[in-house]
């Protein structure tokens, strides 16, 4: 057994070797999700809650989806519309869901270190949803999972990471997992949009998107939120397309054979052209939504597994 | 009449820069006689070869009286201090509401003398209720006994108030204090920009924006002629503007706190609240610059910062966290670190936290001289203990030095004469 953690916080804390379990896992579940019956009952028994404090379709759909695949039972709670319109602080929530026995914990809120916080409170397993502009393990988890079989092995490749990085968990997360795994980094965006420090991170900093992507064997595009188109920190929609946008031109520059990817939900038209998201051969978008559903089974197996020990251990 | 004589002490006397094992005399609540004297002495205190200093004035704690006495009482602010050693404390006026009336100013004036052991030299709010639009009654409020004016925190963004507030201030020669930060853009942030941050994804400020609103306040220095205070320089980038406002004659003196002085922004690591500060804590090439411009006199002061905080404003995700970090009884061991690291000496450190700040603001303390108030702090510097929040007497327990190893114990503090704490108690 070579995954050890109780939660899945984060990526910073994992070890390779835990991730390459978590991924070989994972890469069964693909062909159980495949299979004619989609159905297994590694969770029977346990119960699992979905609390999101902020507003999730996909995310939350995958683990919903997740969690019923391998039998347990699922309970989703959108957080916005309840106690916390009472003024009730997440610790007391955290400690009245606790109350209530459950074996797995998914978790998405806005700020950064929130899930850290929850999960030293409660006795089950915590899995980070997203918090804040800290990190979003399962994200990085599926697309290390994607650029596995896509390109056969998770090592030694050229990723660019494009957008709007300092608002992003998704970047984060994928920094630190594709840097543990030994790839080389480059993240590329307008530089009020790239974290400061961020070259201190073992990677390597573009403003120039011919540049950036040159001879890249992945190309990961991020998302702009709608809030920071104008003005902010980037003078337009248009001029952001014009500069940062993906499209076939921006793509020629990489290896013939790279790879989009995109986290979703895509602006269209703002971070990436339509024809190259909807082109078979380089885009990947659709096989990171399966491998979601699979990575995150992965994950609540393996901390469920962990919960397991930890019981007959007395 | 009487006298009572501490012999076998070390004495730290910050204003001759010197460190001598004598006795020392005091009577109705004076210092009367220093001698070099080692004779035991019939009737004497024998400190047993233990520091002798002069007592720590510190500028800017904050104790919650009007308005979160659940947080802090004169009462326990009080005893907190005279067991850190501290024997004045400069209130800060960001209560609630805001200390910016002679009335809210007797009020806590009043609480102060009924309640707190130490002495309580009270500062009052530069514009009403610390809003920046209007100036408080300086002049009232002078006569009612603020030694000094400072909105805190909250910086003022509009100039012109600020111009004007600093020019009525000038012609009643009142000291102004005021937190040299660019309010854009601190705005929001919760720690210092950089790779830490930013790997945490917590919102953060550049640490050039304490350089900015230095210099914005020493250019209206310079218009005003204003008495001028910085509470809290903290970054390395600050310190030259600092030296040359200086060097050019202004009326200008800068202090620091103690846990910028001895903690650095990794110290917060997986979101621990107790850490979160204003300022944010800094990198460690800007805490050890800071610590070199105490050593060299271009910082004057060091202060507690003492802001309490119960457990409920800290138990919260770190964006959502109060900032504010109680410092009364910890700020004499955690002086000694930079004692042991060997980066200041006794004197160098009781210059910055009693002789200067009792200068700065007109108060008799902070000296070890015949004439000087009898405001003293007996301590052993090497004593080794680990620190338990939940021993301290103030009310609230948010110490970022919980469970650490300290040396440096206080045995014994004097205010007035009287003696108002005893370690052995």
């Amino acid at each position: 057994m070579t995954f050890r953690a109780r939660h899945l916080l984060g990526i910073e804390p994992l070890h390779p070797i835990e991730i390459t379990t978590l991924l070989d896992l994972a890469d069964e579940y693909v062909s159980l999700n495949r299979a004619s019956v989609k159905h297994s009952d590694v969770l029977k028994g346990l119960t699992q809650i979905n609390m999101f404090f902020e507003n999730s379709t996909r995310t939350q759909a995958s683990f919903e989806l997740a969690g019923k695949r391998l039998g347990a039972d699922v309970m989703n709670m959108s957080m916005q519309a309840s106690s916390i319109k009472k003024g009730e602080t997440l610790v007391d929530t955290a400690l009245t869901l606790n109350a209530m026995h459950p074996d797995l914990l998914v978790v998405r809120h806005p700020h950064s270190g929130a899930v850290d916080l929850l999960a030293q409170k409660v006795n089950c397993a915590v899995l980070n949803a997203g918090d804040g502009r800290h990190e979003h393990p399962t994200q990085a988890l599926l697309d290390a999972l994607t650029i596995r079989r896509a390109k056969g092995r998770l090592h030694r490749l050229n990723i660019a990471i494009c957008g709007d990085i300092a608002h992003s968990r998704v970047a984060r997360s994928n920094i630190l997992l594709l840097g543990k795994m030994e790839n080389r980094i480059r993240l590329v965006g307008p530089p009020t949009l790239v974290p400061s420090g961020a070259e201190d991170w073992g990677v390597e900093v573009y403003d120039d998107m011919a540049e950036g992507l040159r001879d890249c064997d992945v190309v990961m595009m991020l998302r702009l939120q709608k809030e920071r188109m104008d003005g902010g920190f980037i003078p337009s929609e248009r001029e952001y397309y014009h500069r940062f946008g993906l499209d076939a031109e921006k793509l020629a520059v990489a290896r013939p054979d790279a790879i989009v990817m995109h986290p979703g939900p895509m602006n269209r038209g703002v971070e990436i052209d339509g024809t190259i998201a909807d082109d078979i051969n380089r885009s990947v978008i659709q096989e990171q939504v399966e491998m979601g559903v699979a990575v995150r089974m992965a994950a609540m197996d393996l901390l469920a597994r962990n919960l397991r020990a930890e019981v007959s251990d007395g | 009449m009487t006298e009572t004589i501490l012999t076998n002490a070390r004495l730290i006397d910050p204003e001759a820069d010197t460190v001598f094992t004598g006795s020392l005399t005091l009577c109705d609540g004076i210092i009367t006689n220093i001698s070099r004297s080692t004779e035991p002495v019939e009737g004497g205190l024998d400190c047993r070869g233990k520091c002798l200093a002069p007592g720590i004035v510190d500028i800017g704690v904050k104790v919650c009286e009007p308005g979160e006495r659940h947080k802090e009482s004169f009462r326990s602010a009080g005893r907190a201090a005279a067991a850190g050693g501290v024997t004045t404390i400069v209130t800060r006026a960001d209560t609630l509401p805001s200390i910016d009336t002679p009335e809210t100013l007797e009020f806590a004036t009043r609480r102060a003398a009924q309640d707190s052991p130490v002495r309580i030299a009270p500062m009052a709010a530069l514009t009403k209720g610390r809003a920046g639009r209007e100036m408080v009654e300086i002049g009232f409020l002078l006569d009612a006994g603020a030694v000094a004016f400072s909105d805190g925190d909250a910086v003022c963004t509009d100039t012109k108030v600020l111009s004007r507030a600093f020019t009525y201030a000038r012609s009643l020669g009142a000291l102004v204090i005021s937190h040299p930060q660019d309010p854009g853009l601190s705005h929001g942030a919760a720690v210092t920009s950089g790779k830490f941050a930013s790997l945490r994804g917590l919102p953060a400020v550049s640490p050039m924006a304490e350089r900015m609103g230095l210099d914005r306040d020493i250019a209206l220095v310079e218009m005003t002629g204003v008495r001028y205070h910085a509470d809290q320089i903290t970054t390395r980038r600050a310190l030259p503007a600092l030296a040359r406002a200086k060097q050019n004659g202004f009326d200008i003196t800068a202090g620091t706190s103690i846990h910028h002085l001895t903690l650095n922004l990794l110290d917060v690591g997986e979101y621990r609240t107790f850490f979160k500060i204003k300022p944010p804590l800094r990198s460690e090439n800007d805490r050890l610059a800071v610590v070199e411009a105490v050593a060299e006199g271009l910082i004057d002061t060091i202060s507690s910062m003492h802001t309490p905080q119960d457990e409920e404003s800290k138990r919260l995700p770190f964006e959502e966290a109060a900032s504010g970090a109680v410092g009364l009884e910890t700020m004499l061991p955690a002086a000694m670190r930079l004692l042991h690291a060997e980066l200041l000496t006794l004197p160098q450190l009781f210059r910055a936290m009693s002789l200067n700040p009792a200068r700065r603001l007109g108060l008799p303390g902070g000296r070890l001289a015949p004439g000087a108030p009898a405001d003293l702090v007996l301590f052993d510097p090497d004593a080794p203990f680990v620190l338990d929040r939940f021993n301290l007497r103030s009310k609230s327990k948010n110490t970022p030095f919980d469970g650490q190893r300290m040396q440096g114990r206080v045995l014994g503090t004097w205010v007035g004469g009287n003696r108002v704490y005893d370690s052995a108690a």
